[in-house]
């Protein structure tokens, strides 16, 4: 077992070094042979030990290869750690980074860096697999710095725009923002315990002062917030739709962000001790779910209304998490990897049948052209909106359930009014591109069609989960096989459970209907009455133009940070160092070089010379001192 | 034995080189390649040979020493010797050294006997500098070695040399000097305590002094230690320096000559004068902080590529002293990785940098932009270099820079949280330099032929210990420890202090008063 495991992170990584150095010459004809290989291998590994952790039940396996760092009184290893959190990450990541792979073969094909782009996804998985079986808080962060690079690389891809390699440096800077949080997470939790390791960590918790675990509660969730996208460093996420449609679906939908979640989770005997810590990662949560959705409404890019509704739903994840609906969190994330993914891969298969097209209000029409897509992505945004009995339903509704049975009334409805506006932006997308007319060129309409089987069948089978997830692990609701499963990891979650007839299935059904009033508005204002949104627009002219340019996040970081920042830069080298430092010094040599003039007879320009003269004089200099100072 | 040949074979191979250089160029670079390679192996049949006696306690710290009588009546000795410490910097003298001469295999064609003369003096007088313990012959090679490096920079260097290679010397000059009367203080101090005239570091590290006169001698050897590290304000020779000498130059004033002030820092000031050290801790930590900021955002302002990287240098610079003024093993430890890894990531930039320029002949970044196109495996390692830069975990840097700032989090947790904010700024001047050079562009701005097999194997031979000392640093920790403790057990943070509590940071979060790292604060169960 212990093999296997180190195998599955090894695999990807062994793929990524042989497709890097051999995929342009030896391996041309197929370049992505090998590494299909391995996400396949590790799949397939990943598949036995769930299977035998789900067999051996509570028993989490924990062990370690090598003592990666060891300095004075600071150990850590380089060691596995899988329990069932574990396990439900592996089949997410697995899973979906298998079937983007092979989705890549498809999309890829015609790319000139198909090679790289391969070696790059494998370089990512090898990351992915670190950071969630790693059982230490060092070796979760080289798998998240690993993950935040190959993200960069990704998002980058197209090196030679301008917009993506900005886009890709932004993603790494604002990720490297949220890390010196973590960092320093880090160092207080390795001064307070003395240790990285997890269970080493963990069992020690209660003997700590609360305000201590608070503070480190409150920098790892800095680190989360940048990876995760959250509120007020989401602003990279957008951008990073610069990348390749299956980049996005992989590492900006179902894996690498979900990393902040699944670090608070996996966090979780720390965080639950602190309320105050719970408290900001549920209001941070909670903002970013609306103020992402808000967003997501008046974009036209369907790449980006899936990424503002991926920050949204992230920030359903913390608002579960600082709730204290644990479980309901992590089985958002597990559903969310699946509908998310399917939709990204779908929006994917959208542009590529158009053309390389990603702007909605040029789509329409696509249902019969495009079925399979169609099809799929109807089931995803069902999932994503919510929508009985999709995975999305159960999910949603256990942590709307979750944060009415703690008592936070206005958080319950806040998320309300987001699965509405999500249901309205979601069913915005759905009828703007698939129904209606198409309002593309004559020249791209000829070329519409469905992709090919290596693209659509990946969407079939992410459609599945998508739509039973929760019927197989969430029913009955809070008690589901998934709660059964995470129980050893979130062993002391304390919480009111509702009568299925009672308060919970009333909170269902409100849900339901707000989003059914989502659905059918987007249908008549996007198909009865297309003139509704532009009207509505005008009336309320400053709410759609802030929601339009984000909320002018964007605007306000370049002018308040990065325009200083440089300002400043500059100043301190045209003003600080080249006059007051350096005028000094040539000042300084000024005088030297009169002083110099006088004695230029000396100066042979002989490095014997000089030695020599260092020589002589050091012992004229020690002989006097010692006649005169010293005996 | 082994030492004064290592301190002496350079110096020979160069003359030979010297006198072969001047009929035939290709013979001195051949020569000195070989004395360096033959050098490195010599030096790992030393490492096989001394690794056991690394792990044993109580074998004392140096494994390799001689010492003769040199002026006795003066008091002065050639005493060299080598603990771990040294040994490392010995080694990564002639890593360097080797890589200097590969990257200049082209870039130099004028005087190249002369030239490899210089490179290798240069050279035999650091591993000297690496090894000294008299502290008379210490400042002898300190400044034997600049006479080559003015001549390195102001011959074969760029358009601005000679401005770039004076100022170098004054700098230096001026630290020296002032060191040079501490030593010669101290001398005296200890010959009229003891009767005995002295210039043996081992013998002066006993002296008794008033806080006063350890302050004042103490400010003498930063003089000099500071103006190589380089501290800030006292760095503005390093981007003219490194920005006008070849690359050659380049790489021998990042790699090593920088580095003697962290080791000498490590070796002589701290051992020598620990209380007036840890009284000054908290304002040079503070100068350490500024350092890591001001020479990472002075890098956001640069177009020169070259200058650029020279400032990032400033900023590593900046984390190492932060470490030495910590103080505690996980500090020291992280600062000697840092020296080493540093040596070769920056390095590397220095050469690829040297590489576009012999291609190119321009160093502006607003002359490039999608290079990555032409030169793709130039951009994949330039890269893997920038994220060394950044601190990037399974990269040396990182272990290095996470070591430093967890042990300097012990001592000052203010200074930390700054200089945790030195790893942002990392990463924007690296990605920065990626994007403006290699990306961006529909077209590259130029065309450049890529890496050469040698200039690929040279940058990979760089890479290749960032990596292993990424995954599996061990080796070298455990080479270091019986060094670096002997050196914590001279100087003890903490201990019994006249008034030294006042000055320092709350006692709850300084480290533990052994100096060796007792644990943590509430608890210390941690297992191997």
């Amino acid at each position: 077992m212990h093999t296997m495991i180190v195998l599955i992170p090894l695999l990807p990584l062994a793929g990524f070094v042989v497709t890097l150095l051999l995929g342009k010459r030896v391996l041309s004809a197929r370049p992505e042979v090998v590494s299909l290989a391995a996400v396949t291998a590790s799949w397939v590994l990943s598949m036995i030990v769930v299977a035998h952790v789900f067999g051996a039940h509570d028993k989490a396996i924990d062990f370690n290869l090598f003592t990666w760092v060891s300095a004075g009184s600071f150990h850590v290893q380089w060691g596995y750690l899988v329990d069932s959190l574990a396990a439900v990450m592996l089949i997410v990541v697995s899973t979906i980074g298998m079937l983007v792979h092979y989705y890549s073969i498809g999309y890829m094909r015609s790319d000139g860096g198909y090679y790289r782009f391969f070696a790059y996804l494998n370089l990512f998985m090898f990351a992915m697999f670190t950071l969630i079986l790693a059982n230490n808080y060092l070796l979760v962060f080289l798998g998240w710095e690993g993950v935040g690079l190959c993200s960069y690389l990704l998002i980058s891809f197209w090196f030679h725009k301008k917009s993506a390699s900005q886009a890709g440096k932004k993603a790494f800077l604002v990720n490297r923002i949220g890390d010196w949080g973590f960092t320093l997470g880090l160092f207080l939790i390795f001064t307070t315990f003395g240790s990285l390791q997890f269970g080493q960590v963990f069992a020690k918790v209660s003997l700590v002062s609360p305000g201590l675990v608070t503070w480190i509660s409150l920098l790892l969730f800095v680190g989360a917030v940048g990876k995760s996208a959250q509120f007020p460093l989401h602003v990279w996420l957008p951008d990073a739709m610069e990348g390749p449609t299956p980049v996005s679906a992989l590492i900006h939908a179902a894996t690498m962000v979900n990393a902040g979640v699944y670090m608070i989770a996996r966090s979780y005997p720390l965080v639950s001790h602190s309320h105050t810590a719970m408290l900001v990662v549920m209001i941070v949560g909670t903002f970013t779910a609306i103020y992402a959705a808000c967003i997501a409404l008046t974009q036209n890019d369907i790449k980006k209304v899936i990424a503002y509704s991926t920050i949204s739903s992230l920030g359903f994840m913390f608002m579960a998490l600082g709730a204290g609906a644990w479980v309901a969190a992590i089985f958002y994330l597990f559903a969310h990897g699946f509908f998310k993914g399917l939709l990204f891969l779908g929006s994917g298969s959208v542009i590529h049948s158009m053309s390389g097209e990603q702007d909605m209000r040029r789509m329409g029409g696509l249902r019969k052209k495009l079925p399979l897509t169609f099809w799929t992505m109807l089931i995803g945004a069902l999932a994503n909106v919510g929508m009985f009995p999709f995975a999305g339903f159960w999910a949603k509704d256990e942590i709307l359930g979750g944060d009415f049975s703690a008592h936070y009334y206005i958080v319950w409805a806040v998320g309300i009014v987001t699965a509405f506006v999500t249901a309205l932006f979601m069913f915005r997308l759905m009828f703007l591109t698939f129904w209606g007319e198409n309002r593309a060129s004559a020249e791209v309409q000829r070329h519409i069609h469905e992709s090919p089987r290596v693209m659509t069948v990946p969407l079939v089978i992410l459609a599945i989960p998508a739509a039973v997830l929760g019927l197989v692990v969430g029913l009955p609701p809070d008690g589901g096989w998934l709660h059964t499963f995470l129980q050893p990891v979130f062993f002391n979650v304390e919480k009111e459970h509702f009568a299925w007839a009672g308060t919970g299935g009333g909170l269902m059904a409100l849900s339901l209907v707000v989003v059914a009033l989502g659905i059918s508005t987007a249908y008549v204002a996007y198909l009865r009455r297309p003139g509704l949104p532009a009207r509505a627009a005008a009336r309320v002219p400053w709410a759609y133009e802030a929601s339009y340019h984000k909320f002018y996040m964007d605007e306000f970081y370049n002018a308040a940070v990065i325009r200083p920042v440089m300002g400043f830069a500059m100043w301190l080298w045209a003003f600080v160092d080249v006059r007051v430092i350096d005028g000094a010094v040539n000042g300084l040599a000024w005088l030297w070089g009169a002083f110099g003039r006088v004695l230029r007879p000396l100066q042979t320009g002989r490095a014997q010379s000089y030695a020599f003269g260092v020589f002589a004089g050091l012992f004229v200099l020690i002989i006097l001192i010692r006649y005169f100072w010293g005996a | 034995m082994i030492l004064i040949a290592l301190i002496a074979w350079p110096f020979v191979a160069g003359v030979a080189a010297w006198i072969a250089g001047r009929r035939r160029p290709h013979v001195a670079r051949w020569v000195s390649v070989l004395a360096m390679g033959a050098g490195l192996l010599a030096l790992a049949v030393v490492w096989i040979v001394k690794a056991p006696d690394f792990a044993l306690s109580g074998h004392g710290p140096f494994v390799a020493s001689v010492h003769v009588a040199w002026v006795p009546q003066l008091g002065i000795s050639f005493f060299v010797a080598a603990d771990g410490l040294s040994l490392v910097m010995v080694t990564l003298c002639y890593a360097l050294g080797l890589l200097a001469v590969l990257s200049s295999w082209r870039e130099v064609t004028t005087r190249v006997g002369f030239f490899h003369f210089m490179l290798l003096w240069t050279i035999a007088a650091l591993v000297g500098v690496f090894t000294a313990l008299d502290l008379f012959l210490f400042y002898f090679l300190f400044e034997m070695m600049l006479v080559p490096m003015f001549f390195l920079i102001a011959l074969w260097g760029h358009e601005r040399r000679v401005y770039a290679a004076v100022k170098f010397f004054l700098f230096t000059q001026i630290g020296g000097l002032l060191m040079l009367v501490a030593i010669l203080a101290l001398y005296v101090i200890h010959g009229r305590q003891t009767g005995v005239y002295t210039f043996d570091y081992l013998q002066l590290l006993g002296t008794h002094l008033s806080m006063a006169t350890a302050t004042w001698l103490m400010l003498g050897f930063f003089a000099a230690f500071a103006v190589k590290l380089p501290a800030v304000p006292l760095h503005t020779w390093l981007p003219d320096a490194h920005t006008q000498a070849p690359t050659a130059g380049s790489l021998v004033l990042a790699g090593l000559l920088i580095k003697i002030g962290a080791y000498g820092m490590i070796r002589f000031m701290v051992p020598l004068f620990p209380q007036a050290a840890f009284r000054a801790a908290p304002v040079f930590m503070g100068l350490a902080v500024l350092g890591i900021l001001y020479g990472a955002v002075l890098a956001f302002a640069q177009r020169d590529l070259k200058r650029l990287v020279a400032y990032t240098s400033v900023s590593h610079m900046g984390f190492v002293l932060l470490a030495i003024f910590a103080w505690n093993t996980l500090a020291l430890q992280g600062a000697v990785l840092e020296i080493v890894c540093h040596a070769f990531s920056t390095g590397a930039l220095f050469a690829i940098v040297g590489l576009m320029q012999e291609r190119l002949h321009t160093r502006d970044m607003d002359k490039m932009g999608g290079l990555w196109l032409t030169a793709p495996r130039m951009g994949a390692v330039a890269l893997v270099f920038a994220l060394a830069s950044l601190g990037l975990p399974s990269l040396g840097n990182f272990v290095a820079e996470f070591l430093i700032l967890i042990g300097s989090w012990r001592v000052s947790e203010p200074a930390t949280v700054l200089a945790a904010f030195g790893l942002v700024a990392a990463t924007i001047y690296s990605l920065w330099l990626i994007q403006r050079v290699f990306q961006g562009r529909e077209t590259p701005a130029v065309t450049m032929p890529d890496l050469t097999l040698r200039e690929g194997v040279m940058l990979a031979a760089m890479a290749a210990p960032l990596l292993w000392l990424g995954v599996y640093p061990q080796p070298l920790f455990n080479a270091v420890r019986p060094g670096l403790a002997a050196l914590q057990q001279r100087a003890v943070r903490g201990a019994p202090p006249p008034s030294s509590a006042v000055l320092l940071p709350p006692p709850t979060t300084r480290a533990a008063p052994t100096g060796s790292d007792a644990g943590a604060v509430s608890m210390s169960g941690d297992a191997q």
